[in-house]
């Protein structure tokens, strides 16, 4: 499966830049489902420790609201991004330094809370984000260039199918490392991770802050995307959304938080568009079939069908 | 306007088309085998107190408009988009009607956070968008769109209109409380109400500021503070269930008995809340639509209207029914004008968004005109809850009626920038009792 990994990458890969060339208006929900895939990402590292989160929509909508709050200022998606994404590590960082003390419930029932805590701050500090309404964040330019809005929609396309490229490869090198394989560690055993000298907690947080990382960098693609950041974003349905996601694409390997973000998305989009008062529904059963037919989710139907193994 | 084109213009044109990007330029555009409306709505919720009674509104609509021969000979298909799931799925929602169903016009939205988002759209997609119901002063007053218009009043004339009634009915208020939603309608509408409030009439002092969390249940605390501060006049632009919830909480305390509630967006709440309501209170139904309007310009058509809904769906139509209604009469009228323009011939996108500006046209109460900057004049008319035998529910007596034009910010003008400059003159000057 190992093998094939690459490959199964690429063919997706082409699969997407086909259906937006095809589809001008898949575009754009392929380019919100890259987004979704890449934070995702973060939720499967943090599974690889067996912790579940329920709270990253927090780094997404800090991704966002960064992009939001410093695009009249800077005003160029190339700075935007990684700003995003030290902004997001560092709040990591701050909440990882107590959340990762927890375990299991209680990890990502903080996790929550913290959401939910910036949540009410976006809506209460009415005067500076705008509340519920939202800000809205104008065409940029990427890297110096004044681009018009065809362009500018298949940069950001570009931007996030090469980011989630890149990442998928960082974070597979990381889970192949001694680091990563700490996390699957805390997972059995959390006492033998420390007796053998390592330090539970210093893995997590490592793991944690990068997680929230990409949680930013997707949070900045998704705002660079709409182009309208509203705090429904840190809503706690929008941290489920994520964890759906990652179960639905399967934790075996990077490729699963994409698959499930696409399904995901394309799923939503088009139960939408047939029923739109049962779409919930719709998307419900997708996930009840996936639990109950498919437990390594899309990766695992997708491993078995190369005949490999999907954790 | 027989005449046929001249050569030259033929040909100007045709250069025209080839010069410009294929998005802006006036293609000759044929008629459609059927005219489709992409309409977003809350269908799921807790607006979707006011997102399916208007689909339903609008259903009602189209089969009528189709029953007679559709708009300009062309039958309408409206296709229903959710607004629940959030702004990036809307967003993305708006590029599927226009580029994959081909929609030729967007009705959007009930919540203003959609509207901010997909307003811009409209410029991007060349598209009409018309917002038929929400109320953001934002959209238009820091904006300028070449293809949106707002078939229905906004913010500032619904919540200044009530405060002119309240000023000239219970002219000795001196203390004020609020209790909104903790969300950008709540904040906005509070902070219309201040501003004008302190022009209109300086030195109420406001004794208290609440806003409960979006969705709250219980109002106990908000409700025992109000009992201790006694103000005049409690304020509240709550809608829905959590309206419900409020007055009767607060009936129950007899709240009701010692203060004032002015309830601008009441109206879509009171059939629910029935004999509960209590009466003498201050009522607004975001526009001039009351079931018990006394003179509507058109009776025979307001109750047509009213009735059809009844009998179809067995209640009163609310006033986001009347929005949606408003809207496709808009569109009605807009593409009647366009195609008549072109002497038959059917209309572009940009023809036909040139037809909405100044557009003028009838509903069943009044008329509304679509002002230069795309925003809709629409009248309000405020009363005094109150019962009587006709309604199994609390409808307005001694209304006044406030012409759009006397309540609205002049085009340009922020509404904040305006409402300052307000005199207290206005509070008898304005309105008019019908």
């Amino acid at each position: 499966m190992k093998r094939i990994e690459p490959f199964l990458a690429l063919a997706l890969a082409g699969a997407i830049i086909a259906a937006a060339v095809a589809a001008p208006w898949l575009r754009f929900v392929l380019t919100i489902a890259l987004a979704k895939g890449i934070a995702v990402m973060g939720i499967l590292l943090l599974l690889r420790a067996g912790q579940v989160s329920f709270g990253h929509a927090l780094y997404i909508a800090f991704g966002a609201y960064t992009v939001a709050f410093l695009a009249p200022r800077v005003g160029d998606a190339a700075v935007l991004l990684p700003l995003a994404a030290i902004g997001a590590g560092a709040l990591g960082l701050l909440i990882g330094l107590f959340v990762t003390r927890y375990r299991q419930i209680f990890f990502g029932m903080l996790n929550l809370a913290m959401s939910m805590v910036f949540y009410s701050l976006l809506e209460k500090l009415y005067a500076l984000t705008k509340g519920s309404d939202g800000i809205r964040v104008e065409i940029m330019p990427v890297a110096g260039q004044a681009l018009d809005r065809i362009a500018y929609e298949w940069t950001i396309f570009g931007i996030a199918l090469a980011l989630a490229f890149a990442l998928a490869l960082l974070l597979r090198l990381y889970l192949a490392s001694p680091m990563g394989e700490a996390l699957a560690g805390i997972k059995t055993r959390e006492t033998r991770l420390e007796f053998m000298g390592v330090p539970a907690r210093g893995v997590l947080l490592s793991a944690y802050v990068l997680s929230a990382m990409v949680g930013g960098l997707g949070g900045a693609l998704i705002a660079l995307t709409s182009r309208h950041v509203t705090p429904l974003l840190a809503y706690w349905t929008s941290s489920g959304e994520l964890v759906f996601i990652a179960i639905l694409g399967g934790a075996g390997g990077v490729l699963g938080p994409f698959m499930g973000a696409i399904a995901y998305e394309l799923i939503r989009v088009y139960a939408a568009a047939s029923f739109a008062d049962a779409w919930q529904m719709i998307l419900g059963a997708a996930l009840l079939l996936v639990i109950l037919f498919a437990p390594g989710g899309l990766w695992g139907m997708a491993a078995r069908a190369v005949g490999g193994r999907g954790r | 306007m027989t005449d046929t084109f001249s050569r030259r213009e033929v040909l100007a044109a045709g250069f025209g088309a080839v010069m410009l990007p294929a998005t802006l330029s006036a293609q000759p555009a044929a008629r459609p085998a059927e005219f489709k409306i992409g309409v977003t709505t809350f269908l799921s919720g807790p607006a979707s107190v006011f997102g399916v009674p208007s689909r339903r509104a609008c259903e009602m609509l189209v089969d009528q408009i189709n029953a007679a021969g559709g708009i300009a000979g062309v039958p309408v298909r409206p296709i229903f988009v959710d607004e629940g799931p959030g702004t990036d799925h809307l967003v993305g929602e708006i590029r599927r009607l226009v580029q994959s169903e081909g929609v030729h016009a967007l009705f959007q939205s009930i919540s203003s956070g959609s509207c901010l988002a997909c307003t811009p759209l409209s410029r991007e997609l060349s598209k009409v968008n018309l917002l038929w119901d929400c109320g953001t002063q934002r959209i238009f007053e820091e904006g300028r769109w070449d293809y949106a218009f707002r078939t229905q009043g906004y913010a500032t004339p619904e919540v200044l209109a009530p405060l002119l009634y309240l000023l000239r009915t219970k002219p000795d208020i001196r203390t004020v409380a609020v209790i909104n939603q903790d969300y950008a309608w709540g904040r906005d509408s509070w902070e219309i109400w201040k501003t004008a409030m302190d022009a209109l009439k300086p030195g109420v002092r406001v004794v208290a500021e609440m806003f409960p969390r979006f969705g709250s249940t219980d109002f106990s605390t908000e409700i025992t503070r109000l009992l201790a501060l006694r103000p005049d006049v409690v304020y509240s632009t709550s809608w829905g269930g959590e309206l419900v919830t409020f007055i009767r909480q607060a009936t129950e305390r007899r709240l009701h008995e010692r203060t004032t509630f002015v309830l601008p967006v009441a109206e879509a709440s009171l059939q629910i809340l029935g004999r509960s309501m209590p009466e003498g209170h201050i009522i607004g139904a975001r526009g001039d639509h009351w079931n018990n309007h006394p003179a509507p310009r058109d009776p025979a058509a307001f109750n047509a209207f009213v009735n059809a809904y009844r009998q179809r769906f067995n209640e009163y139509p609310i006033y986001p029914c009347h929005h949606m209604a408003q809207a496709v009469w808009a569109l009605k009228a807009a593409v009647e004008k366009a195609v008549a323009a072109k002497s038959g011939g059917w209309p572009s996108d940009a023809e036909l968004a040139a037809a909405f500006r100044g557009l003028t046209f009838p509903t069943p109460t009044s008329t509304i005109t679509l002002r230069e900057d795309g925003q809709g004049l629409e009248d309000q008319i405020v009363g005094t809850s109150s019962f009587n035998p006709n309604f199994p529910f609390a409808v307005p007596k001694d209304m006044r009626l406030y012409p759009a034009a006397q309540v609205s910010a002049p085009v340009g003008q922020k509404s904040t920038d305006w409402l300052k400059t307000l005199t207290p003159a206005l509070i008898q000057s304005a309105g008019q009792s019908i």
